[in-house]
């Protein structure tokens, strides 16, 4: 889960790593509020989870109450990147001396942990890293000690900090390393870490990636994750326990385990070039366990999808028995047939490739049904060809 | 032969006595492997009865290692307490701990893979995978036992069910080892380790090796084949439609920025000589291929 800036300065402060005060609002009166309470100039910053912030205009100062409310405005409801702001952060601007950069992340491939350094800071850490390599000082952290005085003395040292500021950078990354462990962190990243006119050492901007997995330690963090701009189906599907991705394609996508559907995915966006460039609709994983309530929760929510011409059932019976699946479509349509306030919605036509565990069974069953909306293929590429052929008629039927 | 299990290994299951540990004790004795008993601490001197064979519960790792020689464990417990019985395995010295468990936090994993390979000690599999199989000889894990038989391929996969759909697609060929390393953005074993492994299996004469979306292991394994490998390779690699900063289904597929393509993947392996498949069916069929001009 990846954090607003707010969300990140809050952890920061609690664990003691140097932030400004500051007020989050959701609206261009409160904003106003806010910058009377803090008193002199400020800085209005929308709250999205993407960079170029700045760029976009969705950064701004503001001498007065009055302008900051405008200012605000402005930046409320503003589109950055395809992320609408829907709150910003209002904080005392601050004079800066100097901008510098610190975070430390997960390294997948050395399966250890990573600090990473600069002085300098303020533009995206990859344009740096691209730029000036040379700039960007990376020092592996061993996972069994961690970051404790030395080792943030030689980030420090690495990065080429000036001896002016050297204890307060190492104290910040002690503390910033806190943060990461304490919260389960997979990233925390400072930028700029800024040197104010008054020598202070300050986190002006942060990003934090939590790790969803560790949430059964953390209850705090469920408050954290974002109920504004969710699409609404991938909301629904979570609510259910369900793995589901929105794409933009017209083919549903119901599969069991998540290197087979991403693989399906790619099957039908395949197979659809023959068929007027037909995509996959959504990525959904019904997991191991493929009963008659999960493909239901499954069909329901890929039936909601208006997007959506057709649907590929792609199931390899591995634990699961192929019987089970069957079953389970044929209760799943019938659960959703009956409710007759879905309209159309349940009509949508439904490809399905059934193999392993007790495949002979699952397809008698589904024969035996002969279900007008259900048509069987054998293989997963002649499957993908069916759903997309039958994804590229409907929407010729629709238009 | 096969490699890290075979007919000799002698397993215990951490979390025999819970549902899904007792589940697949079950199918793994079914399928023939050796499993000598189980590890659930504040259980140790029970039993639990499979079939009729009455396998012992030990409370820990190293008690049942003095009192049954085994050197694989499977770990089913749950996530929060899979750090500790990880750990616990390592620090009795046993050979493999496969990791199916899903859900562990990275931190967590980071921990024990430090443990395990400083000094290096144990071989960790996984966490988040369906396991290591050798068909026909022993099956630690969640692999169905029943797709394929023994066999000349090889098999790697960060996916448990592209695992199964290649066993099937290539069940008529059969196969030496199949090794599921997870889906997690940090795992023990890797490509590379599974790869260097078959290459020095006398009984393997080919490696699929199927990967998907983030991080960079497809791309050093492409690395590692060209210096390293002269057995033939066959890829694939799930995952060309994800979108940019979504996680699909395995916590660690994920694109972030430009890195962990599919795309890049693929390219990757094509330059180390590596034929990658369409799709899972047009894998098998280079692989099938492969094993003609081999015979």
């Amino acid at each position: 889960m990846d954090l607003y800036e707010y969300q990140a300065r809050d952890l920061f402060g609690a664990h003691g790593v140097p932030v400004l005060p500051g007020r989050v609002v959701t609206t261009s009166e409160q904003a106003r509020a806010a910058a009377a309470e803090l008193g002199g100039r400020v800085v209005v910053k929308a709250q999205v989870k993407t960079g170029g912030r700045g760029k976009a205009g969705g950064v701004q100062l503001a001498d007065t109450p009055q302008e900051t409310q405008r200012r605000a405005a402005a930046i409320l409801g503003m589109d950055i990147k395809g992320h609408t702001v829907h709150s910003v952060l209002v904080t005392p601007a601050c004079d800066i001396a100097q901008e510098y950069y610190l975070s430390f992340v997960l390294d997948r491939t050395r399966r250890a942990f990573l600090a990473m350094a600069s002085v300098q800071g303020g533009m995206e850490i990859e344009e740096v890293a691209a730029t000036a390599p040379e700039a960007l000082a990376k020092v592996p952290v061993d996972p069994v000690v961690g970051v404790d005085a030395r080792k943030a003395a030689e980030i420090v040292h690495t990065a080429g900090f000036p001896a002016e500021v050297a204890e307060a950078v190492a104290d910040a990354a002690l503390r910033l390393w806190d943060v990461f462990v304490a919260e389960d962190a997979t990233l925390v990243e400072v930028n700029p870490l800024i040197r104010d006119t008054q020598g202070a050492i300050i986190a002006l901007d942060g990003k934090v990636t939590l790790d969803d997995n560790a949430g059964f330690r953390h209850p705090d963090h469920a408050e954290l994750a974002d109920s504004v701009g969710q699409d609404p189906l991938e909301a629904m599907a979570k609510a259910r326990n369900l793995n589901y991705v929105k794409l933009d394609g017209q083919v549903g996508i119901i599969g069991n385990g998540a290197g087979l559907v991403m693989s399906t995915l790619d099957v039908v966006a395949y197979a659809g070039r023959a068929h007027g460039g037909m995509k996959p609709a959504n990525f959904l994983d019904i997991g191991g366990g493929a009963n008659a309530q999960v493909m239901a929760d499954g069909l329901d929510i890929i039936f909601g999808d208006p997007d959506v011409r057709s649907v590929f059932v792609n199931v390899f019976g591995g634990i699961t028995a192929c019987d089970q699946v069957a079953t389970g479509i044929v209760q799943a349509l019938d659960l959703l047939g009956r409710d007759t306030s879905r309209g159309e919605a349940a009509g949508k036509p439904l490809v399905v490739r059934l193999d392993g565990n007790n495949v002979a069974e699952g397809r008698r069953i589904l024969a035996q049904a002969a279900h007008p909306l259900i048509t069987m293929v054998d293989t997963m590429d002649a499957a993908a060809d069916k759903a997309a052929e039958l994804a590229a008629l409907t929407c010729a039927k629709g238009a | 032969m096969a490699i890290f299990l075979t007919k000799d290994s002698k397993i215990i299951v951490q979390g025999m006595t819970g549902s899904e540990g007792r589940k697949h004790t079950q199918r793994m004795l079914d399928a023939g492997s050796q499993v000598v008993g189980g590890v659930t601490p504040g259980k140790a001197g029970q039993t639990v009865d499979f079939n009729g064979a009455a396998l012992p519960v030990f409370g820990s790792v190293a008690g049942s290692m003095a009192a049954t020689g085994a050197d694989v464990s499977v770990v089913f417990v749950p996530p929060r307490f899979a750090k500790a019985a990880v750990g616990e395995a390592i620090d009795a010295g046993i050979g493999l701990v496969v990791v199916i468990t899903e859900g562990i936090p990275v931190h967590d994993t980071v921990g024990f893979c430090a443990q395990a390979s400083n000094p290096a000690r144990t071989r960790v599999v996984g966490p988040n995978c369906p396991g290591v199989i050798s068909p026909g000889s022993s099956n630690a894990g969640i692999i169905p036992a029943d797709i394929t038989g023994p066999g000349r391929i090889g098999l790697v996969s960060k996916s448990g069910t592209l695992t199964y759909q290649m066993m099937f697609e290539l069940r008529d060929i059969g196969f030496s080892t199949c090794v599921g390393i997870g889906g997690d953005p940090v795992i023990g074993t890797t490509h590379i380790d599974a790869l260097q492994a078959f290459e020095e299996d006398p009984d393997t004469a080919a490696v699929v090796m199927i990967g998907e979306i983030g991080g960079d292991a497809e791309e050093r394994a492409a690395d590692y084949i060209k210096a390293n490998i002269t057995k033939p390779v066959v890829g694939y690699i799930a995952g060309f439609t994800a979108p940019e900063g979504k996680t699909m289904g395995h916590a660690g597929a994920i694109v972030s920025g430009s890195a962990g393509t599919a795309e890049a993947k693929k390219d990757a392996l094509e330059a180390a000589g590596v034929a990658v498949g369409k799709t899972p069916s047009d894998t098998a069929k280079l692989m099938r291929k492969i094993i003609k001009s081999l015979a």
